[in-house]
């Protein structure tokens, strides 16, 4: 008997607007221009968002804090494609999408600062705290997903990792029951390519992190992640699909951290500054300021007066934040019952908490 | 002897090296650095594995440079997969290696329980003997590092409930090298718990390898009116608390447990015949907790000789919180452990 091909695997590459900032003419209509606009100014926010979060780290006034600079396209980009409705599972390094998602900046410093209320998602938005363990949120994204199936919603899941947490087993195992029961989720990698000090080459020895999920029996590929317009369309078409039945899909956003790990790390202990600098050129907001440019959107003081507001806003954030009450020391116990144990009131009398 | 001393900081072990020349010093993290550098040097079924273990902080320092000096082979940086590197370090420990492995956090290793608890602790029992699973699990657990609930816990007695494994908890340089070594080479698998906060303590290491045997606590300092039984950093803590205390005349001996399980339960019980008053110092929670197993044990075979109900100082039964102010008061110290003995004292 001949060896016979019985499957072939192919990756797509999405890219609607390159690093010059020329678009795709066959693909850039399905992005409006407005939508764009938008994906530009919530850009704008995350970065300021971020760029204070980094200070505050630095005067000592927040904690630890994981960077999104770079990232600002593949986080607004899939954020904006989800309605509010559906669910999300975002990791720690998600400010970007729940900036986008209108998520109270104020209670992501709080919970940057070191507070677990920051944490707790406002009526009208289903955002799930984000995952510090690395990866395992991944089947949680599933169970959701096969809940609002089982409820006969017409919503989808996504959840947010990167390429360090495919090389989980939780990953491949959410990926494996999406595709069985195929769930409505859609799966996004933030590929930025390091998880702390390991690089992507050591994580898999697969070209992709998106052929993972022809493994599982469904579709995945590999959009450029500094592309703002081609990370909405591919996860809007997942999305698409995922409302009508189709099932789940992998989406690889290819983009890089461009800071340290976290505001704990020192990232040119293990790669150099070319490399950096490399990316650095291909950064989300370059060639959007040049495509709106193109279009007639941008002008310097257009991009000016959204910088001041974000700039305006986030102040007023951080000033709610940091004028917001400490916790209650009861606090401390209140939470891990529905009710206190025998031991936990006693606790509390002893130690005057909740007094 | 200059090993069974503690300090609680560089500036005391300085001073002690003042009067004494001949004293060694290193941190504890070089301490377990040296340990590992040394059986990687002399024993090819070494190697070392872990997330992150190449990375030139080298797990807190505790690592640095290995991966130079041993090749990327011995010393393998790992995909992130807790479970299946886990699984992989005790395949390689049956097939004749020594693998120490590299969690670094305490909380990444229930990602990898199932390994641990259904086939590392099991093998030996389950084929007659005449399989072992020599493995270290090198962890950490801290404290007040804003990591909050799913990133600082204190997990030992998950592990010390389970029959087939050892857990050990270091406090000082001295043990961090000598029970590292004896944990390799134990011939069980060893959970082997590390204290953040004492990496950069300094104390007195001998430079040639060495051992500290599993299953032996060590008295820190005598006493007769309190015994504390002090795991891992509270054992400083306890220190200090019986400072404060001495000056109220009340003498208290402090042991440092150093193996969790298996117990030295022999040595508690002789230091409680003494002393009559018994507290534990834990870094963990109380229910279930190894106090509980220690007081168990007084109790079993000591009852007679306890002068008073034991008391323990844990965490509150919670989840570690990230706030500070919740943070500051969730850790018990010397203050709370000072409080417990003098409870311990006049209750009888
Ligand atoms: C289960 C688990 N293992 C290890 C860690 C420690 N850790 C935190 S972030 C990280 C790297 C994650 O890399 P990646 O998934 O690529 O996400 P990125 O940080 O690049 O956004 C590691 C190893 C963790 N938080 N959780
Ligand atoms: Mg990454």
């Amino acid at each position: 008997m001949p060896l016979e091909i019985i499957e072939k695997i192919e990756v797509k590459r999405l890219q609607i607007i390159n690093e010059r900032g020329e678009a795709d003419p066959e693909l850039i209509p399905s992005v409006s221009d407005e939508e764009i606009t938008r994906c530009f100014e919530a850009m704008i926010l995350a970065r300021v968002f971020n760029q204070r979060a980094l200070s505050l780290q630095r005067e000592g006034r927040i904690g630890t804090y994981a960077s999104i600079l770079g990232q600002e396209a593949s986080q607004v980009g899939s954020a904006r494609a989800f309605s509010d409705d559906d669910w999300l599972f975002p990791s720690f390094r998600e400010s970007g999408v729940l900036v986008a998602k209108g998520y109270p900046m104020w209670m992501l410093y709080r919970y940057w600062a070191g507070d677990e209320r920051g944490m707790k998602c406002p009526e009208g938005l289903n955002i799930f705290p984000m995952s510090v363990p690395v990866g395992t949120h991944v089947p949680h994204a599933m169970g959701a997903a096969w809940a609002m199936k089982l409820k006969g919603h017409r919503k989808a899941a996504g959840v947010y990792f990167g390429d360090g947490g495919s090389s989980k087993g939780d990953f491949h195992e959410g990926l494996n029951f999406a595709g069985v029961f195929k769930a409505p989720v859609v799966f996004l990698c933030q590929n930025n390519q390091w998880a702390i000090s390991v690089p992507r080459s050591s994580q898999t020895a697969a070209k992709t992190i998106a052929q993972k999920a022809s493994a599982h029996g469904f579709e995945g590929i590999q959009v450029d992640g500094n592309d703002v317009a081609a990370v909405y369309k591919a996860t809007k078409d997942a999305l698409e699909k995922a409302k009508n039945n189709g099932g789940p899909t992998l989406i690889e956003c290819f983009t890089y951290r461009l800071d340290d790990h976290t505001t704990s790390d020192d990232a040119s202990r293990y790669r150099s500054k070319e490399e950096v600098e490399a990316w650095r050129a291909k950064e989300p907001l370059l060639r959007l300021r040049l495509y709106l440019e193109k279009i007639g959107k941008w002008t310097k003081g257009y991009e000016e007066s959204v910088t001041k507001k974000a700039e305006e806003s986030v102040d007023a954030e951080i000033k709610k934040a940091e004028a917001f009450p400490p916790p209650d020391p009861a606090d401390l116990i209140r939470y891990t019952y529905a009710e206190l144990t025998l031991r936990q009131k006693k606790e509390m009398k002893e130690s005057g908490w909740g007094s | 002897m200059p090993w069974t001393k503690v300090y609680s900081n560089k500036a005391e072990f300085e001073s002690a090296l003042s009067d004494n020349r001949e004293l060694r010093g290193l941190a504890y993290k070089d301490a377990l650095l040296e340990a590992t550098s040394q059986l990687l040097e002399a024993d090819e079924t070494v190697f070392v594995i872990g997330e992150g273990i190449d990375d030139s902080g080298g797990v807190f320092g505790s690592t640095k440079g290995l991966h130079l000096k041993f090749g990327r082979e011995r010393v393998m940086d790992s995909p992130l997969a807790e479970n299946g590197i886990t699984g992989i370090a005790i395949g390689a420990a049956v097939a004749g290696m020594r693998p120490i492995l590299v969690h670094m956090r305490v909380d990444f290793i229930p990602l990898s329980l199932d390994q641990i608890i259904n086939h590392a602790a099991k093998w030996r029992y389950m084929f007659g003997g005449k399989v072992s699973v020599p493995i270290v699990i090198r962890s950490m657990i801290g404290r007040g590092w804003g990591s909050a609930a799913q990133h600082s816990q204190s997990l030992q007695s998950l592990f010390t409930n389970i029959p087939g494994l050892k857990v050990v908890m270091p406090a000082t340089p001295y043990d961090a090298k000598g029970l590292l070594r004896a944990s390799v080479y134990d011939g069980n698998p060893v959970v082997f718990i590390e204290h953040r906060w004492l990496y950069e303590h300094m104390g007195h290491v001998p430079s040639e390898p060495y051992t500290v045997p599993l299953g032996k606590a060590i008295i820190r300092r005598t006493g007769s009116d309190a015994t504390i039984v002090a795991v891992s950093y509270m054992v400083y803590e306890a220190m200090s608390a019986a400072d404060i205390l001495k000056n109220e005349g009340i003498e208290c001996e402090v042991i440092d447990l150093r193996t969790l399980k298996p117990l030295d339960a022999p040595l508690i019980l002789e230091s409680v015949s003494k002393t009559g008053r018994l507290v534990i110092a834990d870094t963990g929670w109380k229910e279930t907790g190894i106090g509980a197993e220690i007081i168990a044990r007084v109790v079993e075979d000591g009852f007679g000789a306890l002068k008073s109900a034991p008391e323990r100082v844990n965490l509150p039964e919670a989840p570690t919180p990230a706030s500070p102010a919740l943070e500051k008061a969730y850790y018990p110290g010397k203050f709370e452990i000072a409080a417990a003995v003098r409870r311990a004292v006049n209750k009888g």
